[in-house]
């Protein structure tokens, strides 16, 4: 059960915050919710559904910390409107393992040492799994660039780097032969 | 019985993979923002548009109206408290909320408190605040120019902008060193402002209980012990009724040692409203206000002989402080430890002098990734190495060798008063030099230049003073810099280890068991580490200037072997002996005489709770501080190869050498990323990060998209090397500090690659960072380039 209660100042009990009814996935759980329009994505995620390991780094769409995917695509969700999530599916760092089991890329970032503060890593897990999911093979390169829009301060990227291609090459190796060929959509080219 | 192996219980020298990571992988972190507590509200702060500026009204009212507002304080009201003000830890005073005038764009003027951060963020938007616009000064020429406006007027017999002045060496002996020289070579230069830049920003959730009159304040800090005897002696609440919790960090590099206002307003505001106040600081706020970096204008000179021999240094170093004096350093040096400036080469003598200034930009001077200033002292250390080089004629490593401090003369005193305790530099070089193909490389330079292309080679060493105090020199406001661990063993052999640290990504909490694991034999696996909680860990400085290894390190070493004194004697008593009789080997004591008579320490533990012999006070539990009697004194060597692109003034890495020599490895895995971590930021700093400010004093570098950091895309690999090893002396385990170097060492190596590309142009400096088009313009105007603030408007 939940109530939201407003002060009453004489009477004028504060009113007019239109709320919008939004339906969305997040990690595989059908939700509702009632939010004002102007509310983030990311302050959706980290208050309304208490999901805290989406991080708040910059506020201007820069840093990549709070990346989240919405429908398999990376998405800054400090730039994307709560209301906007309506009818999509959503994915955080919460969802990545499944059960008791790590995601490869979780495994990846331990054992490369591909993570310091650990601030930017559910960010950055997340737009390696939009790379690899669409590209299972990537090479040093494709992964550099994919990243790209993940500032981290601590390791200086080539273990994050070295961490991806860990969990790329044991998602192939796991993968049942012929898997990797069906991807759904090609590896998208490097615009460099 | 055989042997335990070290590496495998996770002991020195274990690549162990961290302990911390399994939280922070699955998002499970516990960082300030993600704390919520019942009835929290959220503050949001209104800064200053202005960087020099009367304040001519504030108003508030229509804030107040705005349902779901709670509280707006201004610096009226804090004045009220005596808390408009509060000291630095430079001994300097610093505005909470502004009360007469703002001083630098994004200053403090007002804060609301709201019941969540929106309405708080529309409330600030609602206080109408009136400015009368004075003169900006951004830069320490202005500060001292006739009839500068005065920035500082609240402070009595403050009648200019100058903050100190402050020197060290033997002016007189480097002068008539200097007559003798055959050649003198100088250098000028400006290392721009920069900021930490941490991912996450700083906040604070101030929790005052009237009920227990207990302050609890989680917050953003590396340093939670100074925050309480701060809070205590400014907030004037007895010291045993605050509790400061430093969660999980999101990086720190020095921006999060500082007292903030924001700290303070949320402290305050709790008090007074008696429910829990969370402040997030917002990307822009914090870069624009909070503990910048650097910002030193050093002007400096070498005396040599012909054959390459350096005679004597000297330099001046003008700092830029901003509008308050609030480095934080250790008291007695104004300037840091910009003294350790040459302190790789053995130079007879020098001098050193220094003058602080106040500007109208953002206060808070701190050692972002490196000790205190050592960054500045070894990139002009350097810098002038090299232009000294070139000016011979000589060889740049040739140069180097000659000059460099030799291995049989340590500890070697410098100059400025330091005591270097130990190293190998010329190794160090010659693994460097070997791994980057020097004398190849110096050939397809050459070949290169005859075909119009710009091939540069940059070399760069740093020796950095790291693990303040010992106490006799190093104390910050008079609190001696020592630090502390406390370890318990619970009866079936596992413990928990506690400092007075703060790990925001170092990761102690897998290297401080690893400690332990080495000088207990417990292994690392059955020892949690906890840090950050004023409540429960022993009182410690906390970590920056790359202190925790050196200091809380050692402590945790020191703990150990007072745990393991005791259990020789528990382990006497079970087998029967006199604990003379008793000998030790990791993780098990035996008798001497018979070797197969042993008992483990898990077997001592449990004896200390259930079969002690009389007299002996029971558990397993002890406390050290620990008194380094010396900074630990690593050495590294680092070089790069470059190619400038002449049409454009482009530079790209083709390779970056790195040789560090930090004593014994407690976990190389984590030593190996953190060199790689400075190594980008001094990537970053030679190559596009820096704030810079306008005329007016406005910030240009105040988010993401104008204060550039490289990305995965941008940064280069990195070749490490680790085959020197020198341990520390005096370092129960031989370590030394390592965090740092990389940042402190590999700035000089970026920007020495670039000049040496263009080494034919006559050009002396390009101010970092080396922007294409500051490259561009050396190359083509042949002049050298300034990047110090304003900026151009050419």
């Amino acid at each position: 059960m939940t109530s939201t209660v407003y002060d009453d100042r004489d009477g004028q009990e504060a009113t007019g915050v239109p709320m919008r009814r939004i339906k969305f996935t997040i990690n595989g759980d059908k939700k509702v919710a009632e939010v004002e329009p102007r509310l983030l994505l990311a302050h959706l995620i980290r208050q309304g559904l208490s999901l805290t390991g989406t991080h708040m780094g910059c506020d201007t769409t820069n840093c990549g910390a709070c990346t989240v995917l919405v429908d398999g695509r990376a998405v800054k969700s400090c730039t994307m409107l709560a209301v906007q999530a309506d009818g999509h599916e959503i994915t955080t760092v919460e969802g990545m393992a499944s059960a008791s089991e790590l995601h490869p890329l979780q495994e990846g970032f331990k054992e490369e040492h591909g993570l310091q503060c650990g601030f930017c890593t559910p960010g950055m897990m997340l737009s390696a799994k939009a790379l690899l999911d669409a590209n299972p093979d990537p090479t040093e390169e494709d992964v550099r660039w994919a990243l790209s829009g993940n500032l981290c301060r601590c390791t200086g990227y080539q273990n994050i780097v070295k961490s991806v291609l860990w969990a790329a090459a044991k998602l192939r190796a796991q993968a049942p032969a012929g898997e990797a060929a069906l991807a759904d959509e090609p590896a998208p080219e490097p615009e460099a | 019985m055989t042997a335990l192996d070290e590496i495998k219980i996770g002991g020195l020298g274990a690549s162990r993979k961290r302990v911390e990571d399994n939280r922070f992988i699955r998002g499970k972190g516990n960082y300030t923002d993600d704390i919520v507590l019942p009835g929290m509200l959220h503050m949001e702060i209104l800064r200053s548009p202005l960087a020099h500026a009367r304040i001519v009204s504030i108003d508030t009212s229509k804030a107040w109206q705005i349902p779901g507002v709670h509280l707006v304080l201004t610096g009226e009201m804090m004045a009220t408290r005596n808390l408009a003000w509060m000291p630095t830890l430079s001994y300097d005073t610093q505005a909470v909320l502004a009360t007469d005038k703002v001083r630098f764009q994004g200053q403090e003027v007002a804060c609301v408190i709201a019941d969540d951060p929106y309405i708080a963020k529309d409330a600030c938007e609602a206080i109408d605040v009136e400015y009368e616009p004075l003169p900006a000064i951004v830069n320490p020429e202005q500060a001292v120019a006739e009839g500068a406006p005065v920035i500082r007027d609240d402070k009595e017999n403050q009648a200019d902008n100058v903050i100190y002045h402050w020197e060290v060496g033997d002016a007189g002996g480097t002068e008539r060193a200097f007559a003798q020289a055959d050649k003198v070579s100088r250098l000028k230069l400006h290392y721009p402002r920069s900021h930490p830049s941490p991912i996450e920003c700083c906040g604070s959730i101030a929790d005052f209980n009237r009920a227990t009159s207990k302050l609890t304040v989680y917050m953003t800090t590396q340093a939670p012990h100074i925050i309480r005897a701060a809070v205590a002696l400014v907030a004037e609440l007895p010291e045993h009724m605050i509790r400061i919790v430093s969660p999980d960090i999101g990086g720190g590099f020095g921006n999060k040692v500082p007292v903030y206002p924001g700290y303070v307003c949320s402290i305050l505001a709790s008090i007074l409203l008696e429910r829990p106040v969370k402040w997030i600081e917002d990307k822009s706020g914090n870069l624009i206000s909070t503990g910048f970096a650097r910002d030193i204008y050093l002007d400096g000179e070498v005396a040599m002989r012909k054959d390459g021999k350096i005679l004597a240094v000297r330099m001046h170093c003008d700092a830029d402080h901003g509008a308050f004096f609030s480095d934080a350093q250790p008291s007695k040096f104004k300037i840091g430890l910009l003294h350790s400036a040459f302190a790789s080469y053995d130079i007879p003598v020098g001098h050193i002098t220094a003058r602080g200034t106040y500007s109208n930009k953002a206060p808070g001077g701190v050692a972002y990734r490196c000790s205190f200033r050592v960054t500045e002292a070894m990139f002009f250390q350097e810098r002038m190495i090299q232009a000294a080089a070139h000016d011979l004629g000589m060889d740049q490593a040739e140069f180097r060798r000659i000059n460099f401090v030799r291995d049989d003369q340590f500890p070697y005193r410098t100059p400025f008063g330091f005591l270097t305790d130990s190293g190998q530099y010329a190794k160090c070089l010659d693994i460097g030099l070997n791994a980057v193909g020097y004398t190849d490389f110096l050939k397809q330079r050459a070949e290169a230049r005859a075909r119009g292309r710009r091939l540069g080679i940059g070399i760069s060493t740093m020796t950095e003073p790291l693990g303040a105090g010992n106490s006799r020199e190093y104390d910050i406001l008079g609190i001696k810099m020592f630090d502390s661990a406390d370890l318990k063993v619970h009866m079936t052999g596992k413990a928990i280890v506690r400092t007075g640290a703060r790990t925001q990504g170092q990761g102690h909490e897998t290297t401080w068991a690893q400690i332990v694991a080495h000088e207990l034999g417990i292994p690392a696996e059955d020892i949690t580490v906890e840090e950050g909680d004023t409540d429960t860990a022993p009182f410690g400085m906390g970590t920056y200037a790359s202190r925790s290894t050196p200091v809380a390190g050692a402590a945790v070493a020191m703990v150990s072997r007072k745990i393991r004194a005791k259990a020789r004697k528990l382990a006497a008593h079970l087998l029967e002996v006199s604990e003379e009789d008793v000998e030790w080997e990791l993780g098990r004591f035996y008798v001497r005489s018979a070797p197969d008579r042993g008992v483990t320490i898990q077997e001592c533990a449990m004896a200390a709770y259930s079969n002690m012999p009389d007299g002996m006070e029971p558990g397993l539990e002890n406390t050290a501080y620990y008194d380094p009697p010396n900074l630990t004194w690593p050495f590294a060597v680092y070089i790069v190869t470059v190619e400038v692109d002449p049409e454009t003034g482009v530079w790209d890495v083709l390779n970056m050498v790195a040789v560090d020599d930090c004593g014994v490895r407690i976990n190389p895995m984590i030593v190996e990323g953190q060199i790689m971590g400075g190594l980008t930021e001094a990537y970053a700093m030679s190559s596009m990060q820096f704030i810079t400010f306008d005329a007016d004093g406005n910030c240009v570098g105040s988010n993401y998209m104008d204060y550039l950091l490289p990305t995965a895309w941008e940064t280069p690999g990195y070749e490490l090397h680790s085959e020197v090893v020198t341990p520390s002396p005096h370092h129960p385990i031989g370590a030394k500090g390592i965090g740092e170097c990389a940042a402190v060492g590999g700035p000089a190596a970026f920007v020495n690659a670039v000049m040496d590309a263009i080494d034919d142009t006559g050009v002396r400096n390009i101010d970092m960072p080396l922007l294409p088009d500051r490259v561009w313009e050396a190359l083509t105007k042949r002049h050298d380039v300034s990047g110090a603030p304003p900026v151009r408007s050419d």
